[in-house]
């Protein structure tokens, strides 16, 4: 299943046909969804080099921003890493990124990574990456002598941790670095596993302490020991193409790998999949809810079938407890769909774990449109589960950001197809994470709740209270992860990584702002993240400006700027400085600084607007939640 | 399958491979001919053609290869009587 990435369709018979449509329409509209969609199947590595080739020219002609991402990466490491590239670039616009992969010379991983003035790191990049085997590392032979392994494993650590200081220094979105496969010939036999000079303790030695690395922030973990475990380490080291080309791993293997690195990035810059879209009848259980019942269909103990299905559920629940929305989209009665849910004793999944209930006879596309809308996140976050092949066709069609995985006929191997595709790759996990399905269905029935009252009143009633705090220590993460991953309600999309964001915290020239907030329906979190720089004496600009849009609507952008405009006053400045830079994703906020009362103060050729708050004549509104503020 | 249905064959893959159009591979079509046809794109075409032919190859089967002839003959040798 993963090998041959079975979560993707055959690409289409004509699809050197269609490579060459897009390339030569590479001005034209909605060029990029087309790349995305071109590599949206399983390809193989020719096919990768095309739509990489496509990739690299459409960026030649520096497009202005579009829907997708967009990043370079550095690769540095072992052996012959020039096919891996290429398919690391087209894999990436399935992960709705467009990326610039700069290769080192074959052989100069080491220098590549120290230098300054090495191509890699001279290249401009925002990301590197450091592809490791055994026999990069030094881990490549039995070391039998007392402390000789250990010795070994601790210059492999040096080795590689002077590389990532180095490449640190060139990319400022950080450096991803893989685990080092472990080779499948024994030395021993199964005393590897317990004797530390054999190569199999030396690599899983030094992997560890990789992880811990990970743990620590200074890289970010691409598992390939993991995937080459998944696929087997007797099909992943081909000994035949290390000797010929120096490939580290069986060329078969690129597609997947690439994917992986892919997925790992494109995580890395904010872009992933927020919500898993599920069909009931024949995916969450077995049997059509409306011709059998909630007696007649498959779900639970007992049965093969029934417990293939409680598997796909308890997967979905998982995805939930680890931040993943959950939603419903269904061809059904309403009230059909909803009995298992409320009577089959069975059922592992219940109605609050859904965020968003779509049971209809429309068509799902349009559904899916419905559900991204409610939940107030873009269509293109979506992942959608369903057995019937015509369904999945259609929205696909309709929607070509949506992710489709294809299912194969067993039910019971819905879970694993689903997890494999990586949808939901994630390079940091906070308490955040945890609490945020409960957030979404909470405003789900918020929104409920505001149908029945006048806007005042309502936002009266939700007993909010919003804690606005410097940024510090403790939350440093989940401040990074919002700069990193907020698109829509962020006025200038500058993206900071934690060390910098650590940084700012230190920066007496920064005022910083983290704001929580609460309601009666629960905690929303953190929601809005602010950056000001004082620099300017009695001029404040704002540097950062991003919300969480779960809370629009909620005024609390006024409350945010009341805070900044007292700070600012009371720092004896006379006015703040708005500056909005469009983005593919932000033109909601193209009016923000506008309706807050701020005065226009150029317009730069980019379309990068400037705006003027005279803070003499600035006074706090009247606003409905309680504030707690906590002053550094 | 003769030397000239295996020839037709290796021609298909090589328009992928090279990604170029119009190929006019005869038997003695080699790398010098073919602009695109570089060390890594020979991994690439290697590998194609095993998945292709469903066979493998060992490497010092195409160490010495000359021209596509010889590559032929080595994919006919290797397939199934």
């Amino acid at each position: 299943m993963f090998a041959d990435l079975a979560w993707l369709q055959d690409p289409p018979a004509d699809f050197r046909a269609r490579s060459k449509a897009v390339r030569a329409d590479l001005a034209g509209t909605a060029i990029e969804e087309r790349l995305a969609e071109l590599a949206s199947v399983r390809l193989d590595l020719n096919q990768l080099g095309q739509v990489a080739g496509l990739v690299a020219s459409y960026l030649a002609g520096t497009p202005p921003p579009g829907p997708l991402a967009r990043a370079r990466l550095g690769v540095v490491g072992a052996g012959t890493l020039a096919l891996l590239e290429p398919a690391i670039a087209a894999s990436a616009l399935r992960h709705r990124t467009l990326l610039t992969v700069v290769g080192g010379a074959y052989g100069s991983a080491v220098p590549d990574a120290l230098d300054p003035a090495s191509p890699v790191r001279s290249a401009g990049i925002d990301l590197a990456l450091v592809v490791l085997d055994h026999r990069l590392t030094g881990l490549d032979r039995p070391l039998l002598g007392a402390g000789e392994a250990a010795a070994a494993v601790e210059r492999a650590l040096a080795t590689v941790t002077a590389m990532v200081d180095g490449l640190a220094a060139s990319a400022p979105g950080g450096v991803l670095v893989t685990t080092v496969p472990v080779p499948p010939e024994p030395l021993f036999g199964s005393l590897d596993a317990v004797e530390p000079g054999s190569v199999a303790a030396q690599v899983t030695a030094f992997n560890s302490a990789l992880a811990h690395m990970a743990a620590g922030k200074r890289i970010v973990l691409v598992d390939l020991a993991r995937v080459a475990a998944t696929v087997g380490t007797d099909r992943w080291f081909d000994a035949g193409q290390w000797h010929a080309a120096k490939l580290p791993f069986a060329p078969e293997l690129i597609p997947l790998v690439a994917d992986v690195v892919a997925r790992t990035v494109a995580a890395l810059r904010g872009v992933t999949r927020k919500c898993l879209v599920l069909d009931l009848d024949n995916t969450l259980w077995g049997g059509v809810i409306g011709d059998d019942g909630v007696d007649g269909i498959a779900l639970g103990q007992g049965s093969a079938a029934g417990e293939a299905f409680l598997a796909v559920q308890a997967t979905a629940l998982a995805l939930r407890d680890r931040g993943i929305i959950l939603a419903v989209c269904s061809k059904n009665d309403d009230a059909v769909a909803r009995t298992p849910f409320r009577d089959h004793p069975d059922m592992v999944l219940k109605e609050n774990h859904i965020a968003a209930f779509v049971a209809n006879w429309g068509d799902k596309a349009t559904n899916m449109r419905a559900i991204a809308a409610a939940l107030n996140i873009g269509v293109d976050a979506l992942v959608f589960l369903d057995d019937n092949p015509v369904e999945r066709a259609q929205v696909r069609r309709e929607l070509p950001m949506v992710a489709v995985p294809e299912l194969p006929a067993d039910p019971a191997l819905y879970p694993r197809a689903l997890l494999a595709a990586g949808y939901f790759e994630a390079v940091a996990f906070a308490a955040e994470d945890r609490a945020r399905a409960d957030q979404y269905r909470a405003n789900a029935e918020r929104a409920a709740f505001a149908g029945t009252s006048d806007m005042a009143g309502y936002l009266a009633s939700l007993d909010m209270v919003a804690d606005m705090r410097p940024f510090d220590a403790i939350n440093r993460a989940r401040i990074a992860q919002l700069i990193n991953k907020s698109n829509q309600f962020n006025l200038t999309t500058r993206r900071y990584t934690e060390a910098q964001v650590a940084g700012l915290e230190a920066d007496t020239a920064k005022t910083t702002l983290q704001v929580r907030l609460t309601d009666r329906f629960g905690d929303n979190g953190m929601i809005s993240v602010v950056i000001v720089d004082r620099a300017g004496g009695d001029e404040w600009a704002i540097d950062t400006w991003l919300m969480s849009c779960r809370v629009l609507g909620r005024r609390l952008e006024e409350a945010v700027l009341a805070h900044i405009a007292l700070a600012a006053r009371a720092g004896g400045a006379t006015a703040l400085i708005g500056q909005f830079i469009p983005s593919a994703k932000n033109a909601m906020v193209a009016d923000h600084f506008a309706k807050l009362g701020f005065m226009p103060a150029g317009t730069a050729a980019d379309g990068t607007t400037t705006w003027r708050l005279d803070l003499a004549g600035y006074t706090v509104p009247d606003l409905p939640m309680r504030i707690d503020s906590t002053v550094a | 399958m003769t030397i000239d249905e295996i020839i037709s064959k290796i021609a298909d893959v090589m328009v992928d491979v090279f990604d170029v159009d119009d190929l006019d591979v005869t038997s003695a079509t080699s790398a010098d001919d073919i602009e695109e046809w570089d060390s890594l794109s020979h991994i690439r075409f290697i590998i194609t053609l095993e998945r292709q032919f469903k066979i493998k190859f060992l490497n010092e089967e195409i160490a010495n290869l000359k021209n596509i002839g010889d590559l032929a003959r080595v994919i006919q040798s290797k397939l199934p009587a």
